[in-house]
């Protein structure tokens, strides 16, 4: 099953000459495709195939080794990622807090799995290990702004709040 | 530095290596065998696998033996309790999500993970298999993916990278969900593989074969309407013994022709002859080239993945590539044309199977530009491997058979033909032919500087007065090197000749698997090779201009060297592809 990714790629010009830019620093450099995948994924919020296409043929390798390590490490994400981009802590503490049902909680709301956006590009979701924040478990984040000691039936409202189109703290 | 030895005691044997060997390498020479999987001698060298773990003295845990280096003094002990219970631990663990259907499996009896589970008395189903997890890539027309098979070794992907400059497959996440596949997930038959099918004889178990294509060829044996004939490659009467435990290097010939004869009701030729014809071809073609001032330096075109690769890769050095068909396509054009017309077969009932040692032979019979008319030339073309497996179902004993002759009228051809199968064979045939018609008394026979089994080889030879500069690849890596020099103008030939498996075809990815036990201690390649120049140099006819079938087939059909009715069906177009 391939995982080229449905939502159609909306690079714009500017960000495929910054991309540009940053391949032209990288390409003589050993290892130089992991920099060059963190600061793609900086410049388009994830790394879809059109970008990882122009990363293979500017570094010089192919489409496979350059999968191969975006796959392999979990910074890298291949899907879009939304306006606001929740992450729900799965770390140690916050599990056995129960931080399963807000993720379960978060997917249902959103009509998503981890890892993916919704189709009107507003949220995405994912499960995150620790954000240093263990004394509030469980803790979810949405964008910047740090949500702890909720419960499952707390999501809908806060997740409400962003959809509105700000953060009602 | 290099000269510098080093001293150690392989299980209490005295040993003396140079420094920077590996302790398998210190093993070898103390005639101790440590066991290895992902380890592939000039292909992968990873210490992923944990099989050759060793204690050495001094030293916490256990070291993979094919990547630690010796150091002076060093006491290494290679059967120990601790090393066995841990190889058979990693085993039982391999086996944990490898399936274990090994009954009717490609591999049975030379899998090297069953070879290895039987030596180390593996309990099967010490941990929990959780059964079928990946889908099976059967998409492209030559090379069949079950990941369920798979130990993520990564010598394929080593053979992929390393030895071809493919890389079209590689790992894909990581930890439990680690599996090789192509860029995105996606099919074989999209990716930029050239199917040369070296992946297959690096997989150590049977997670990769090739597309199999036998009942196609038993359906047309039963089939009363169907005339049948075979056509085998040069190198697979090289190697189609070791199928039936004949040492490597064995020409078995006879008993081949013998053994197809037996399948069914068909003919068999020798696709020598078609060797013998692209020389006529593509000599012609590259004099006419230098004479006339045509695109330089001329590329050969007999090997399906070279052509592919070039398609996927170097597009703008298509105009290089001979119009030539390969020998396959070319004997095909010629049975379903002149042949039919001859012995009044309708085209659309003769059944032609190519026996070859490839698997991106498979490919080429399914391409358009191949066609000369609305069928295929070629219908079915089958691996040695295959062939060998339809001798077995038939319940041959291979080795008892007698040794025949080929059918006719395609039983003649020059030893040109023959060592077609091998790194230089195509140039030194194609230099005999081009010598002779350039100041038509050459005598010369052996061009020396263009056999071997180096990656890249080059000479420079006067003919008739002209300076000819050639040079010959093996492995698409030294096929990559070749062209950006080609293209940076660091080098400047008139012919070059590049088959994409290491060694030519008598290396191909079609040919009997051999296990890591035989590759990591012979060179395959120059055993085999030495078969095919063995027969060359036993022959009176070492010509293809010579031989009478030549003759035959241009006085009766093709008129002429790149006539018109010889472009027609002896010549073809490439393609523009991506990667």
């Amino acid at each position: 099953m391939s995982e080229k990714s449905l939502i159609p790629f909306k690079g714009t010009p500017e960000q495929e000459a910054e991309l540009m830019k940053v391949i032209e620093a990288h390409r003589t450099q050993p290892g130089g495709l992991m920099p060059t995948l963190q600061e793609a994924q900086g410049i388009y919020g994830y790394l879809p195939v059109e970008v990882q296409q122009k990363i293979a043929d500017g570094l010089g390798l192919s489409l496979s080794e350059v999968f191969g390590v975006a796959t392999f490490y979990s910074q890298f994400s291949l899907t879009p990622k939304g306006e606001h981009r929740i992450s729900v802590c799965l770390g140690t503490a916050c599990y056995v807090k129960g931080s399963d049902k807000i993720l379960e909680a978060v997917e249902s709301k959103l009509g998503i799995k981890s890892g993916e956006c919704t189709a009107d590009g507003k949220f995405s979701v994912d499960a995150c290990r620790c954000v240093g924040a263990c004394g509030l478990a469980p803790v979810m984040t949405v964008d910047d702004d740090v949500y702890g000691k909720i419960t499952p039936d707390q999501v809908s409202k806060i997740l409400d709040s962003y959809a509105k189109g700000g953060a009602d703290k | 530095m290099e000269n510098t030895m080093v001293h150690l005691k392989v299980n209490g044997i005295d040993v003396e290596v140079p420094a920077g060997s590996t302790v398998l390498q210190a093993a070898k020479a103390a005639n101790v065998d440590i066991p290895s999987l992902c380890y592939l001698k000039d292909v992968n060298c990873i210490g992923a696998c944990r099989i050759c773990v060793v204690e050495i003295k001094n030293r916490r845990g256990l070291a993979a033996a094919c990547v630690y280096p010796v150091e002076e003094g060093m006491e290494v002990l290679t059967n120990t309790p601790a090393v066995r219970k841990s190889r058979k631990t990693t085993l039982e663990l391999l086996l944990s999500t490898h399936n274990k259907k090994c009954l009717s499996c490609e591999r049975s009896e030379n899998c090297e993970l069953q070879r290895l589970s039987r030596d180390y008395g593996v309990e099967e189903d010490r941990f929990i298999n959780e059964g079928t997890r990946y889908e099976i890539d059967d998409t492209s027309a030559y090379i069949v993916r079950d990941n369920n098979k798979c130990i993520n070794c990564k010598r394929c992907v080593a053979a992929c990278k390393n030895l071809q400059s493919v890389a079209c497959i590689g790992e894909i996440r990581r930890g439990y969900s680690t599996h090789i596949g192509c860029a995105f997930d996606g099919d074989l038959a999209d990716a930029p593989c050239v199917g040369c099918g070296q992946c297959i004889v690096a997989c150590p178990v049977g997670a990769l074969t090739e597309k199999d294509s036998t009942q196609a060829v038993w359906d047309a044996l039963a089939d009363p309407e169907k005339e049948v004939v075979f056509f085998t490659a040069p190198s697979v009467r090289a190697t189609l013994g070791e199928a039936f435990g004949n040492p490597v290097g064995t020409n078995v010939e006879g008993k081949m022709v013998a053994g197809i004869r037996r399948l069914g009701d068909c003919k068999v030729f020798n696709m020598d002859v078609t060797a013998d014809l692209t020389i006529m071809e593509e000599a012609n073609e590259l004099l006419d080239r230098i004479q006339n001032g045509g695109t330089l330096p001329m590329f050969t075109s007999c090997c399906p993945g070279w052509v592919k690769f070039l398609e996927h890769y170097y597009p703008e050095f298509l105009p290089h590539l001979s119009s030539c068909k390969s020998p396959q396509q070319m004997f095909g054009a010629v049975l379903k044309s002149y042949y039919c017309q001859k012995n009044g077969i309708d085209p659309n009932k003769l059944f032609v199977v190519s026996v070859i040692p490839c698997t991106s032979k498979k490919f080429e019979v399914t391409r358009e530009e191949q066609r000369t008319s609305d069928f295929d030339d070629v219908d079915v073309a089958l691996t040695t491997r295959e062939l060998a497996r339809m001798i077995k179902r038939a319940g041959l004993d291979f080795n008892a058979l007698p040794e025949e002759d080929w059918d006719n009228p395609f039983e003649i051809a020059s030893g040109a033909g023959a060592i077609f199968g091998a790194t230089g064979g195509v140039m030194e045939a194609a230099l005999r032919t081009a010598a002779f018609k350039l100041d038509g008394t050459a005598e010369a026979l052996v061009f020396s500087e263009v056999r071997g089994t180096k990656g890249i080889k080059e000479a420079t030879y006067t003919v008739g007065g002209a300076t000819v500069k050639v040079a010959v690849a093996s492995g698409l890596a030294n096929a990559r090197e070749l062209v950006e020099a080609i293209k940076k103008g660091e080098k400047d030939y008139q012919f070059v000749e590049v088959m994409a498996c290491p060694g030519g075809c008598i290396n191909g990815g079609g040919q009997p698997y051999q296990p890591d036990t035989v590759r990591n201690n012979v060179d395959l390649k120059a055993i085999r090779a030495k078969a095919l120049y063995d027969l060359d140099d036993s022959m009176d006819l070492r010509k293809s201009h010579e031989s009478p079938v030549m003759d035959l087939l241009y006085g009766e059909f093709f008129e002429a060297p790149n006539s018109h009715v010889a472009h027609k069906y002896l010549h073809t177009t490439y393609v523009k592809r991506g990667h």
